[in-house]
């Protein structure tokens, strides 16, 4: 199903929760919405659903105005971040309710859809559970597989897996991906995570604050993002934002710290901006050509078993540096941080991205 | 401050527990160095809440005795132990402002006034919280209030630990940073012991001096960061560590090292004689210690679905049957259908029915 919105607005009590929203979602796409808690997410998903109106604006879809058609007259599936199941069904009956409600279909047909779908979640061996018996994992995928066995044409996902143990989101998303990709279900996929968006690599769509800020390839707007903000919503860890100064002769980030311009910052006119640098393009060592040493201040040195974050202060910025390898700091201890001036991003005074590095500018990267 | 240890502490939530199973947690001997920042590691399930309370004196255990400062605590109360407390979602009293609910665990042990506005606008200042110290706490966003509640842990200085019970849950990964960033400035300014409880091996890796790794009721790993990363001492540990985790591959011992569906790892000398009795044995390796290249000596694989996460790529290879992850560079290029793996010897472990060898 083709999903449009035109201009949608949404306000509750008189608190605008989402402005003039545009989106264009094709059929059989696997679309991300990513923002942080409080964005709109949940209410743009519940205008998608029919669970709410807009105040203004029109839902369509493929082509048919839907705006004020409520959920039972709409052909969509919703899984929530909370386990929603019917607790004195078994697993079964809860699988099959919808096809029952439906009453399209067969006995045997039923029978079939419910157990297809409980062994494309792995809960085949559960059908006779009810759910108090079930782990916050099978739990979910109950509800999973009862929003899978509609084959809705429309599927929304509120943040599905944010209840889960780490290792079971892993394995979740893994399995979401497969059934995904070469499906005919248009999917919007609410979370607050980066990597969620860049693990699925659909279409995604940054919120904040009841704004679209970007749309498009996950990789795209992770390259590119069009604002300080939307940098921001699409990072972890944080990235790194620096105050510059711009002339012909180069970029000063503090009275120590200059470099010559970069090829993509060379088009700028001279100038105050604002430089973002993602925690993997701060290292050690810096570029021969392109380097830029910035002498700083350990704040704190968190290892994770094979990488190491570094938080370090420059005069008044802050860094953090995401570094290959375990490395010892001391708090205090001063080091030699480089970032490579070919992979920054520029941003205006208005917080517009104004240049923007290649995919692959620096090469090998910056250590 | 305290020394914290458990004496063959066992908890079961039966009344007559008979198998080993009726536990939640299992028979177990700890110790909780005064001014450590432990992670407790483990799925849901696995009894590290369990432990968490029994810590605090919210359960009492069915066997074994819990000692403070070689004191025996096991009967005394939350209160008597002096532990601070923060839990998953915010516990804080609405109606009463930030600065009323900070000073709150202050007032209620009738610290001085003065004392109690020093320490609050302390705490207030290193969560960034100052400027909000007169709004009443209903009017704070979810994650605000996370804070407020985290002050109410920290606020004190003469805990003998404070516990934390998934406390970053609800905050988005942007504030994790910061709120992650501000506990550990706090453990080394005040070399208070702080236990933090989580499903979340990167928070608990980055968080902690040393993880305790829990599965099905017991301890099964208790080390740095780095030694469960580089040297898990069970498949558990090693599956549970890393994203994505340690990969296994059903091996045969061969003349100089071992077989994987045909095809040759080198393994050391001394490794291969201590497993040559055992049995199940697999090699062990993390996805970060794999090369790959487009030809040349090393596995021959053919080479899956590349996801790339920004700042690494993870490729999904096959051996015969078994599926092999590997972490590269996000620039680096990587072959399409076929490639080369090559394993870092110095990373390549062996396990023998789940258990390390060596």
């Amino acid at each position: 199903m083709r999903l449009t919105l035109e201009n949608v607005t949404k306000t509750v009590r008189e608190q605008p929760y989402l402005y003039d929203v545009n989106l264009d979602l094709v059929s059989g796409s696997f679309n991300v919405l990513l923002g942080p808690t409080q964005a709109g997410k949940t209410s743009l998903l519940r205008l998608m659903a029919g669970l709410d109106f807009p105040n203004s604006g029109t839902i369509r879809e493929d082509g048919t105005d839907v705006t004020l058609l409520g959920v039972r007259k709409r052909n969509v599936a919703m899984v929530y971040q909370e386990f929603v199941n019917y607790p004195s069904f078994t697993v079964y009956e809860n699988i099959a309710a919808p096809l029952r409600r439906a009453k399209r279909l067969a006995a045997p047909q039923v029978d079939a859809r419910v157990r297809a779908t409980a062994q494309m979640m792995h809960i085949d061996h559960l059908l006779q559970r009810l759910p108090s018996e079930l782990s916050g994992g099978q739990q979910q995928r109950v509800a999973l597989a009862r929003a899978l066995v509609k084959e809705a044409p429309l599927l929304l996902l509120d943040e599905p897996l944010v209840n889960l143990d780490y290792k079971l989101r892993e394995e979740l998303r893994r399995e979401l991906r497969e059934i995904f990709r070469h499906g005919a279900t248009t999917v919007v996929y609410a979370t607050t995570e980066p990597q969620e968006a860049l693990l699925f690599g659909g279409n995604t769509v940054v919120l904040d604050a009841g704004r679209v800020l970007q749309s498009g390839p996950a990789l795209d707007i992770y390259h590119c993002p069009a604002t300080i903000r939307a940098s921001q919503v699409f990072s972890d860890p944080p990235i790194n934002l620096i105050r510059a100064n711009i002339d012909p002769q180069g970029c000063r980030l503090s009275p120590s710290v200059a470099f010559p311009l970069a090829p993509h910052m060379r088009a700028l006119r001279p100038g105050d901006y604002r430089v973002g640098v993602r925690a993997d393009h701060i290292g050690l060592t810096g570029h021969a050509e392109y380097g830029c040493l910035i002498r700083a201040k350990v704040e704190l040195a968190e290892i994770n078993g094979s990488e190491t974050y570094v938080h370090a202060g420059h005069g008044d910025f802050q860094m953090i540096a995401l570094l290959q390898g375990v490395h010892e700091f001391g708090l205090g201890d001063e080091i030699d941080l480089y970032l490579d001036p070919r992979r920054l991003f520029v941003f205006d005074g208005a917080g517009d991205l104004v240049a923007a590095p290649g995919e692959n500018a620096g090469g090998t990267g910056a250590h | 401050m305290a020394l914290i240890e458990f004496e063959n502490v066992a908890h079961s939530y039966l009344r007559s527990p008979a198998r080993m199973e009726d536990y939640a947690l299992r028979p177990m001997n700890l110790a909780w160095q005064h001014g450590g920042a432990y992670a407790l590691l483990g799925p849901s399930g696995s009894g590290k809440t369990t432990l968490l309370n029994i810590i605090s004196g919210l359960l009492r255990p069915s066997a074994g005795r819990v000692l403070f400062d070689g004191r025996d605590v096991t009967d005394s109360s939350t209160v008597q132990r002096n532990i601070a407390q923060v839990f998953q979602f915010p516990v804080i009293y609405d109606t009463m402002t930030v600065f009323d609910n900070l000073a709150f665990p202050l007032r209620n042990r009738g610290v001085a006034s003065a004392e109690v506005r020093s320490r609050v606008s302390e705490v207030a200042e290193m969560l960034e919280l100052t400027d909000d110290l007169r709004r009443r706490a209903s009017g704070l966003a979810a994650d605000e209030k996370q804070k407020v509640s985290l002050g109410r842990g920290l606020v004190r200085s003469d805990v003998s630990a404070i516990l934390f019970d998934e406390p970053l849950t609800v905050v988005d990964p942007y504030l994790k940073w910061r709120l992650r960033r501000k506990l550990k400035e706090i453990h080394k300014r005040y070399s208070v012991t702080l236990i933090y409880v989580t499903h979340d091996q990167g928070e608990a890796l980055t968080f902690a001096d040393r993880v305790v790794v829990m599965h099905d009721g017991s301890v099964l790993q208790e080390g740095t960061p780095q030694e469960l990363f580089d040297t898990p001492t069970h498949r558990f540990v090693g599956y549970f560590i890393g994203s994505p985790g340690m990969n296994f591959l059903p091996c045969r011992l061969s003349a100089d090292g071992a077989e994987v569906a045909g095809q040759f790892i080198p393994l050391a000398a001394a490794l291969r004689s201590k497993a040559a009795q055992a049995t199940g044995l697999e090699i062990g390796i993390r996805p970060e210690a794999i090369g790959l290249k487009g030809s040349g000596k090393g596995l021959a694989v053919e080479i899956g679905d590349v996801v790339n996460l920004g700042t690494r790529k993870v490729a999904t290879c096959r051996l015969g049957e078994h599926e092999i992850k590997v972490v590269v560079p996000p620039e680096q290029p990587i072959p399409s259908e076929r490639g080369v793996l090559e394993f870092n010897p110095a990373m390549t472990r062996l396990y023998a029915d789940g258990r390390l060898v060596g």
